[in-house]
């Protein structure tokens, strides 16, 4: 290339050389613009967070069992939506976690290809159906259903909305999961068959062993992803901000109060505005380390062959 | 029983479970769809094109919304997909594997696990406040923009690692610099992949509600938009507002929405999976 430079004003390569340096800076950019996504989630959290707590004390933020941000006189304490957030956590992975790997199980293990190539599309179809659908499905089914069961049972429940999301997560379980058990090598498989194992003998005690790092990684990304669902639970948990263990009551989440106040009469500067922020703050932090847990798992317990 | 009977009954218990949890999925798709048919059919005719929302339901419509997510989604993919493309090109061509790259990826791989509602966050803090775009297109769409760049950068990388190293050395050979043999030859093999990994990212963005409830405007839109600083509404926001209402009657529009929802989703995917399998065929030629 450096001979190519600066010989005359003639010569062709000199422009095709500025293009080539002009178009790898511009990629450049267009890489840092994610950096800078991370930089501004960070920062505008950040900034607006230490302008809450200059109003709010962060131990009461974390500590106090009351949630009333939107009342007068407002409290600031955070458990009551974090509890609702685990509720939904805890209930939609009894439904997602279990279903999840047993797709997974069916489709890498029992299935033959024929029915694999019907199955499948049906999981990823679950997939990308929108989560508002989820929500309106919730409400105007699952909750109906729920309170014929359970005539004590709120409106708007943590039970309902803990559903819809579990079956919104199975689909992400089972390809995870599935992914996993695919990449074990068939020589394990047919070593146990050899030694005369019976499927299910060899789905629990070759396959999900050898890719036990990656299904757990799979487990730990549900539960983030039911911590960071917004549209379910808006629509059927409700908006009582409560401490509770009954699943029947109407409850509140992180991301439900964050809609919540972002769809009201919002001042810009006011500390019902920073509020999002903090409330967001907790949330991103939490899915954060969710996330990097499941990939701490990933690569200190991955099985090689 | 002896021990082989009791293993083959374990074995065909487990069977009949793991089974049923993978029909579990296609019983649950059945119900939903039929009860959004049965819902929201009736409630589909021109009118409902047509029409503007309302305090009736009978008069609503969903032409706001429909033209709302068209800019939306038009806009955040002008954004999206060159970024996309380009931060792929470069961490896959351009950049040296380094720290740096390493850094990068990792970056990218955990703002995949951001959730949706925390760009909207971030859009509400930044575009809309700092920025002063205030809940106008531009800002819906610069955060649907971000929110979907992850997705797009990791199946165009995808798609630019599976251009076999002999075509990329032959362009070398015929002395093309890097740009002409990216654009003469490692784009036009790896662009089905890539668009059909921007297409599914732009299938997403089409059905994400929580961002653009922060970013948007929350107040009654009864026309539609001309510029990229006007407020806007979109289809899953329409259903949201819909189906947040006590009125049963409002709940059906939404579910007549939900089925327009679906059909352009429906139609994208199909889009999708037309050009992976072109791309496969291709491949195994």
């Amino acid at each position: 290339m450096s001979r190519t430079i600066g010989n005359s004003k003639k010569n062709p390569s000199k422009k095709v050389y500025i293009a080539e340096l002009v178009i790898s800076k511009i990629l450049f950019i267009f890489v840092m613009v994610s950096i800078a996504t991370t930089i501004g989630i960070v920062w505008i959290l950040s900034y607006e967070t230490v302008q809450f707590f200059r109003e709010v004390s962060i131990i009461e933020f974390l500590t106090e069992t009351e949630w009333t941000a939107l009342f007068n006189p407002p409290k600031y304490g955070v458990l009551p939506l974090v509890g609702g957030t685990l509720m939904i956590a805890f209930f939609s992975s009894i439904i997602s976690i279990p279903i999840g790997l047993g797709s997974a199980i069916y489709l890498s293990e029992y299935a033959s290809k024929k029915t694999r190539k019907i199955l499948k599309p049906v999981l990823e179809i679950l997939a990308g159906i929108p989560t508002i659908v989820y929500g309106y499905f919730a409400l105007t089914f699952i909750t109906p259903a729920i309170r014929n069961i359970f005539p004590e049972a709120n409106i708007f429940n943590a039970l309902s909305a803990s559903i819809a999301v579990g079956i919104m997560i199975i689909p992400m379980v089972s390809s995870l999961s599935e992914d996993a058990m695919n990449a074990v090598p068939d020589s394990l498989r047919e070593g146990a068959y050899a030694l005369g194992c019976t499927r299910f003998e060899v789905a629990t005690k070759v396959v999900i062993p050898a890719a036990l790092s990656s299904i757990i990684a799979s487990f730990v990304l549900a539960i983030s992803r039911a911590i960071g669902e917004t549209m379910i639970v808006t629509l059927a948990a409700g908006s009582t901000p409560k401490l509770t263990l009954n699943p029947l009551e109407s409850i509140q989440t992180m991301t439900a109060f964050i809609v919540q106040v972002a769809s009201g009469d919002i001042v810009y500067g006011s500390v019902m505005y920073k509020t999002i922020f903090a409330v967001g703050m907790l949330l991103f932090i939490i899915t954060l380390l969710m996330n990097v847990i499941s990939k701490i798992i990933i690569k200190k317990y991955r099985e090689e062959y | 029983m002896t021990n082989l009977q009791k293993r083959k009954l374990q074995d065909k218990i487990f069977h009949i479970l793991v089974l049923s949890a993978t029909l579990f999925g296609l019983v649950v798709l059945v119900i939903l769809l039929k009860e959004i048919l049965n819902d929201g059919l009736k409630w589909i005719n021109i009118d409902f094109f047509r029409n503007f929302a309302s305090r009736f339901p009978r008069k609503s419509g969903i032409k706001a919304p429909l033209f709302g997510s068209l800019w939306i989604i038009g806009l955040t993919a002008l954004f999206a997909f060159p970024i996309g493309v380009g931060s792929a090109l470069y961490l896959e061509e351009y950049l040296p594997k380094n720290w740096l790259t390493n850094l990068i990826q990792v970056n990218i791989s955990n703002l995949a696990g951001v959730p949706s509602i925390v760009f909207g966050i971030l859009g509400l803090g930044i575009f809309v406040n700092t920025l002063g775009f205030g809940r106008s297109i531009l800002s819906g769409a610069l955060t649907l923009a971000l929110l979907i760049l992850p997705v797009i950068i990791v199946s165009a990388q995808e798609a630019i690692k599976s251009v076999p190293k002999e075509l990329k050395q032959g362009a070398y050979a015929l002395g093309c610099t890097k740009w002409q043999m990216i654009t003469g030859v490692l784009l036009p093999y790896a662009m089905p992949g890539i668009l059909t990994g921007t297409i599914l990212a732009i299938a997403r963005a089409l059905g994400e509600t929580a961002p653009l409830l922060m970013v948007g405007a929350v107040t009654f839109i009864a026309y539609t938009p001309e510029g990229i600083f006007d407020s806007f509404t979109t289809l899953p926001m329409q259903i949201y507002n819909w189906t947040s209402r006590p009125k049963v009657d409002f709940h059906h529009i939404a579910a007549a929405a939900i089925i327009v929802l679906l059909i352009l989703l429906l139609g994208i995917n199909s889009l999708a999976i037309y050009l992976r399998n072109r791309y496969q065929s291709r491949m195994s030629r």
